[in-house]
């Protein structure tokens, strides 16, 4: 290793990842007291993941497999971490956008006044944590601990008000990925290890030819499937909607980034490495897992065209854009597989993005319904801009990063000559652009309804209190000088921008990550 | 007089046969063991259809007696005799089931006790020792 | 393990002590007990016992070690040689029980003594020591003995010991539960006692490895097959086997906290461990669990047991009944261990003998923590509890965590076994039974985490009043073990692998 970590065997870097946040937590908690302190320990934290983050990236780019084993959990498997390419992949955007979304938060957070901050903060932390757990790890086992410790630690973030509809949701959300883990994946799990003798990720697959034939491996392939709850596949895709109750921050690099990106990286870690693209190409039955993930892209978008309230909107359509993923990974070819890791990344930026702006709405203009968003552009002209360049990239247009994203997996489907499916992606970026333009529409050219100042107290929800921004210079309006114009703060505005440049700018390096990937999907 | 004794002759033919199919031919032993399974049956019946806490704990005495007198039926050997050294006998009943069996009896008098101790201060406490009337109370209160 | 031992071997008197360690496991407690009554004092009875029984955890440690190092343990009592005198024989399967049985009741003393104070009359608090001692000792004579007969006498010392245990419970419905399971238990021993009579008129022995020799001889006869189903019966009411588990709701709910926590993490585990030697051990040369369907009988009960005690537990309003509802629901993944009858199902129902005491051991002593601060352990009394008492919560939590069998907890480590088990026997509806009925534990447990954590605390309730320390530290140090076995999984189900094969090897009985 260079640079800091000089002297450092890469292997216990990986460790030093695994550890840095949850050091990180308990910083929080101790500075619980004191706002500004325990903020900036937050961003300081953030800050040191992603900076070793980074110095991991040259040793795997050179082909390097930084392992580390930690302990035998149980005969034979071992609580193992190894970092390739697609993990490196994960943990980079996840401890990028954590230093995003710590800015972020800190401004929604206070802007909003929302109690127990510090509770938010310290869960907030573990939940990277168990991210960066899930993107390191070596075998099967280790992805399951952390995937379980990150639905955990989620929960009181989701239930975060404390009140009924919190609690409610947090029930669904819990009881979802509980059960569909344990009853489906864990199931799926030890029966792998019972036939393969191996729960390692092998480039290739686990299992052998003779064990590959057979409607066996079907099964298996829909207990993983469906037992990855986080990746939201229907029907066991409500807990998403339902996660909305969080505040924004936690919807943004939660339900845009860790949490469902852990379940879609899971899929494709499992049909990458448990089943071996090879072995899927011949494994019979396996179809109907892409009519599922079809189907799930087509009717979550309607349903997300029926959504009044954004974040209900955007949740519908993360639960869309998830099973571009998961078809990609399930169309049994590596150039689909290519396009659904980088569409991990692509969806991760514009969907952020989008989060960001509808959490900038709710704080600087106490909106949550699109319908009463007419004309709302401009006054806040740089977050609907943003948006509107998130959208974009969502729907798959140049100059978006999403474009290539889905390139590849449609020339992933022509390849394995499985037309219907491009045809679903044709259709499907139809839909995104109905629900996500009309958002934009709105804000620039709706002519917005003459409200007096009573209405615009009402009209927003029982629990999004309303309080005037603090009067700090980077918590307060953003006027840009002009008259009419009182956007998000800066604070909020910061990461805006900044994500909305990287859907730009992945346009750009996109090869960069296919290049970077091509010893994942062979040639 | 005759008469009368004629009249009860097919009961009496039906008895000895009953006697014959309970004793069988070879081992005139076993009369014991129906009268223990037959104390064990009545035992547990009181135990289980009693309400009152007391009588239950009589039929868990029987119950327990009954399983005392099997292992003491099993020890006896047919022609023996208490097993005291002395001349001429060479067939003893086995001492060894008689020994474990005191340690049972002794293991049932301080269940006894116990047992009654507790329907003591049940009563104390419940103003009555019938258990359907304990189980109204409880059901009162556990709503 | 093997440190005690040899740590042991280095103390002066070591030498004439050593071989005796079998014997001295039971004696020690069973003379010192009622030394009790001669201190009359509640403060020095408890500072006895304590000493007592961290004396026999130190015992216990050193002959698992010693057996981990060096194999089976005979002792002959008086020298009388086996089959003619009782004989106690310790090996993996056992010390592994010894080790928990002394190791709870270790744990469970410091946290008993202000609890205790607390829900027993002051002037039968030496009595209360007393009898823990007494229950102890019983628990370890069942353990240690391999005799059929003296197991019956430790069953009962045990059992009558704990129904005075129980009845302490300040509640009056402590005296019905105790009357109820009087009855059930002294039901269970006799038919056990009727089973051992059985088997003794058949072979003339009461050894265990002498019976495991000689019962094969005369296994097609009906008396064995009698013998077999009384004492199978008659131990599943003492391990709370659906539906022989009646007694055990209430017994657990209203005993005193303490007691609770002991007799919910040994009693039923050593009542288990009895049957798993009589089927095993003295059945283990007969074919009676293959030609008689028990195993298949065993499964279904055990999964019966699984979701109905879950399911129940559900419904409960007070938290400390339904951690007994879902013990009922625990045993039967144990029952199931024993049904598979193969050496990885034994290794997964052993382990979770170990798991299923550490974790319910925490999650009784954080409820019964809440009943020592605000004196109620029903659900709508908990509100905010876990700001009001954020360590105890945390324990329950994490004990909670793990009764659901989520990963980094020894919850996950029993169901990942049992799981594998069965699916090496192709019986896949099993483990998916397995791991659904994990699923209704989420419920019962976030029932409980959600009115703790998201409800607030009553109108004018302390904000922060959490239990001593004497009762914080033990719970942690389970709850700690809960984590930490829940880690290193490796080494629990490596000695359960050696008690199975114990159990289920060539040398059943134990032969030397």
């Amino acid at each position: 290793m260079t640079g800091l970590l000089a002297g450092w065997a890469p292997g216990d870097a990986l460790v030093l990842a695994l550890v840095i946040p949850v050091i990180g937590a308990f910083v929080v908690l101790a500075l619980g007291r004191w706002e500004n302190a325990r903020d900036g320990a937050s961003l300081i934290t953030a800050g040191c993941l992603f900076y070793v983050v980074t110095q991991l990236y040259p040793i795997v780019a050179a082909g390097g497999r930084p392992d580390i084993v930690l302990f035998d959990m149980v005969p034979g498997l071992s609580i193992r971490l190894t970092l390739e390419p697609l993990g490196m992949i994960f943990a980079g955007i996840a401890s990028f956008l954590w230093i995003v979304t710590t800015l972020y938060a800190i401004g929604y957070m206070r802007g909003h006044h929302e109690e127990n901050q510090t509770r938010f903060f310290f869960f907030f932390a573990i939940a990277i944590a168990s991210a960066i757990g899930v993107a390191l790890a070596g075998n099967m086992l280790t992805l399951f601990v952390f995937y379980e410790v990150l639905s955990v630690s989620t929960f009181p973030l989701v239930a975060h008000h404390g009140t009924e509809e919190a609690k409610r949701s947090g029930r669904i959300y819990l009881g979802i990925l509980l059960s569909t883990s344990i009853g489906f994946l864990l199931f799926g799990m030890i029966w792998t290890w019972q036939i393969a003798g191996t729960l390692d990720f092998v480039r290739g697959g686990v299992f052998n030819a003779e064990q590959a034939q057979g409607p066996m491996i079907a099964v298996l392939l829909a207990l993983y499937a469906f037992g990855i709850g986080k990746a939201a596949l229907m029907p066991f895709h409500r807990w998403l909607p339902a996660a909305m109750v969080a505040p924004t921050p936690v919807s943004a690099l939660l339900h845009a980034v860790a949490v469902v990106k852990a379940g879609v990286f899971s899929v494709l870690k499992v049909v990458v490495y448990i089943f071996g693209i090879d072995l899927l190409k011949l494994a019979p039955g396996t179809d109907f897992l892409l009519y599922v993930a079809a189907f799930t892209i087509i009717a979550a978008s309607i349903v997300a065209m029926r959504q009044d309230n954004l974040k209900l909107r955007l949740a519908y359509s993360t639960v869309s854009q998830l099973s571009y993923i998961v078809l990609g990974a399930m169309l049994a070819s590596d150039i689909a597989a290519l396009g659904s890791a980088m569409h991990i990344v692509m969806h991760a930026f514009g969907k952020i993005t989008l989060f960001f702006c509808a959490g900038a709405i709710i704080v600087f203009a106490h909106k949550t319904d699109i319908s009463d968003m007419k004309g709302l552009g401009h006054r806040m002209p740089v977050t609907f801009f943003c948006f509107f360049l998130a959208s974009l990239s969502l729907i798959g247009l140049p100059p978006m990063g999403g474009m290539w994203s889905k390139w590849y997996i449609a020339l992933g489907a022509a390849e394995t000559h499985q037309l219907i499916f491009i045809a679903v992606l044709m259709v499907s970026s139809l839909l995104n652009l109905a629900y996500l333009m009309p958002v934009v529409l709105y804000g620039f050219f709706g002519k917005a309804p003459i409200q007096s100042e009573e209405d615009a107290d009402n009209d927003h929800d029982d629990h999004e209190h309303h309080h005037a921004p603090p009067n700090h210079l980077l918590l307060r309006h953003m006027t840009f000088g002009r008259e009419g114009i009182s956007d998000a703060s800066f604070m909020c505005l910061l990461p805006i921008v900044l994500t909305a440049t990287g859907c730009v700018l992945l346009f750009f390096y996109a090869d960069r990550i296919r290049i970077f990937l091509l010893p994942v999907f062979g040639g | 007089m005759q008469g009368l004794v004629d009249i009860f002759k097919p009961l009496y033919d039906l008895w000895l046969s009953f006697e014959a199919f309970m004793v069988g031919p070879a081992s005139p032993g076993l009369l014991g063991y129906w009268i223990v399974i037959a104390l064990m049956m009545t035992g547990f019946y009181i135990v289980i259809a009693h309400d009152n806490l007391v009588k239950k704990i009589v039929g868990l005495n029987v119950f327990q007696v009954s399983v005392f007198l099997f292992y003491i039926l099993m020890a006896k050997v047919t022609g023996g005799t208490a097993p005291i050294l002395a001349e001429g006998i060479t067939q003893y009943s086995n001492p060894l089931p008689h020994v474990l069996i005191l340690t049972a009896i002794v293991v049932g008098v301080a269940t006894t006790a116990l047992g009654l101790a507790l329907v003591v201060r049940i009563r104390n406490a419940y103003d009555t020792i019938e258990d359907d009337e304990i189980l109204a109370v409880e059901e009162e209160e556990d709503r | 393990m093997t440190i005690f031992y040899t740590y042991f071997l280095s103390l002066p008197f070591a030498a004439a002590i050593e071989p005796h360690l079998p014997i001295l496991q039971v004696v020690v407690p069973l003379l010192c007990a009622p030394i009790c009554v001669l201190l009359r004092d509640a403060k020095l009875s408890w500072l006895w016992a304590t000493i007592v029984t961290w004396i026999t955890f130190f015992i216990a440690l050193v002959l698992l070690g010693k057996v981990l190092a060096s194999g089976l343990i005979i002792y002959e009592l008086g020298s009388w040689p086996a089959p003619w005198g009782i004989e106690y024989r310790i090996d993996a399967a056992n010390a592994l029980v010894l080790v928990i049985v002394t190791a709870i009741a270790a744990i469970t003393l410091p946290y008993a003594k202000v609890s205790v104070e607390k829900e027993v009359a002051r002037p039968r608090i030496y009595l209360f020591y007393l009898m823990y001692m007494l229950c102890m000792t019983g628990l370890l004579g069942i353990t240690t003995t391999a005799d059929a007969f003296n197991l019956f006498v430790f069953l009962e010392i045990s059992s009558l010991s704990s129904y005075v245990l129980i009845s302490l419970g300040g509640n009056r419905r402590a005296l019905t539960a105790s009357y109820r399971y009087l009855i059930m238990g002294t039901l269970g021993a006799t038919f056990y006692i009727i089973g051992v009579g059985m088997m003794y008129m058949m072979t003339g022995s009461l050894n265990m490895a002498d019976l495991a020799t000689l019962l094969p001889a005369v296994d097609h006869t009906r008396t064995v097959l009698a013998a077999f189903a009384f004492v199978v019966i008659g131990l599943g009411l003492k391990l709370a086997m659906f539906p022989l588990h009646t007694w055990l709701p209430n017994a657990y709910a209203f005993a005193p906290s303490a007691v609770t926590v002991f007799l919910a993490s040994t009693a039923t585990k050593v009542a288990i461990y009895a049957l798993l030697r009589l089927v095993f051990t003295v059945f283990g040369g007969t074919d009676l669990f293959a030609s008689t369907d028990i195993s298949l009988m065993l499964i279904i009960v055990a999964l019966i047991g699984m979701f109905a005690g879950a399911f129940v537990a559900i419904f409960q309003t007070d938290v400390k009944r339904m951690l007994a509802y879902s013990s009922v629901s625990q045993v039967g993944y144990m029952v199931l261990g024993i049904g598979m009858a193969t050496a990885a199902g034994l290794t997964g129902g052993i382990v979770h003998l170990f798991n299923h005491a550490v974790m319910k051991g925490a999650a009784f002593m954080a409820v019964g923590a809440m009943f020592y601060v605000i004196g109620s352990v029903r659900l709508n009394d908990l509100a905010g509890i876990g700001k009001r008492m954020p360590v105890t919560t945390a324990v329950f939590l994490v004990a909670g965590l793990s009764l659901i069998g989520t990963p980094l907890t020894v919850g996950f480590i029993s169901k990942w076994q049992l799981v594998q088990a069965s699916l090496a026997l192709g019986w896949w509806y099993v483990a998916a039974g397995i791991l659904l009925s994990s699923l209704l534990a989420i419920v019962y447990v976030w029932r409980v985490v959600e009115v703790a954590y998201l409800k607030a605390p009553p109108e004018g309730a302390a904000r922060r009043s959490e239990a001593p320390l004497s009762m914080l530290v033990p719970m942690i140090v389970l709850a700690a073990a809960t984590v930490w076995f829940g880690i290193d999984g490796d080494t629990t189900l490596r000695i359960a692998g050696e008690a199975a094969n114990a159990l289920m090897g060539p040398a059943s009985g134990g032969k030397p």
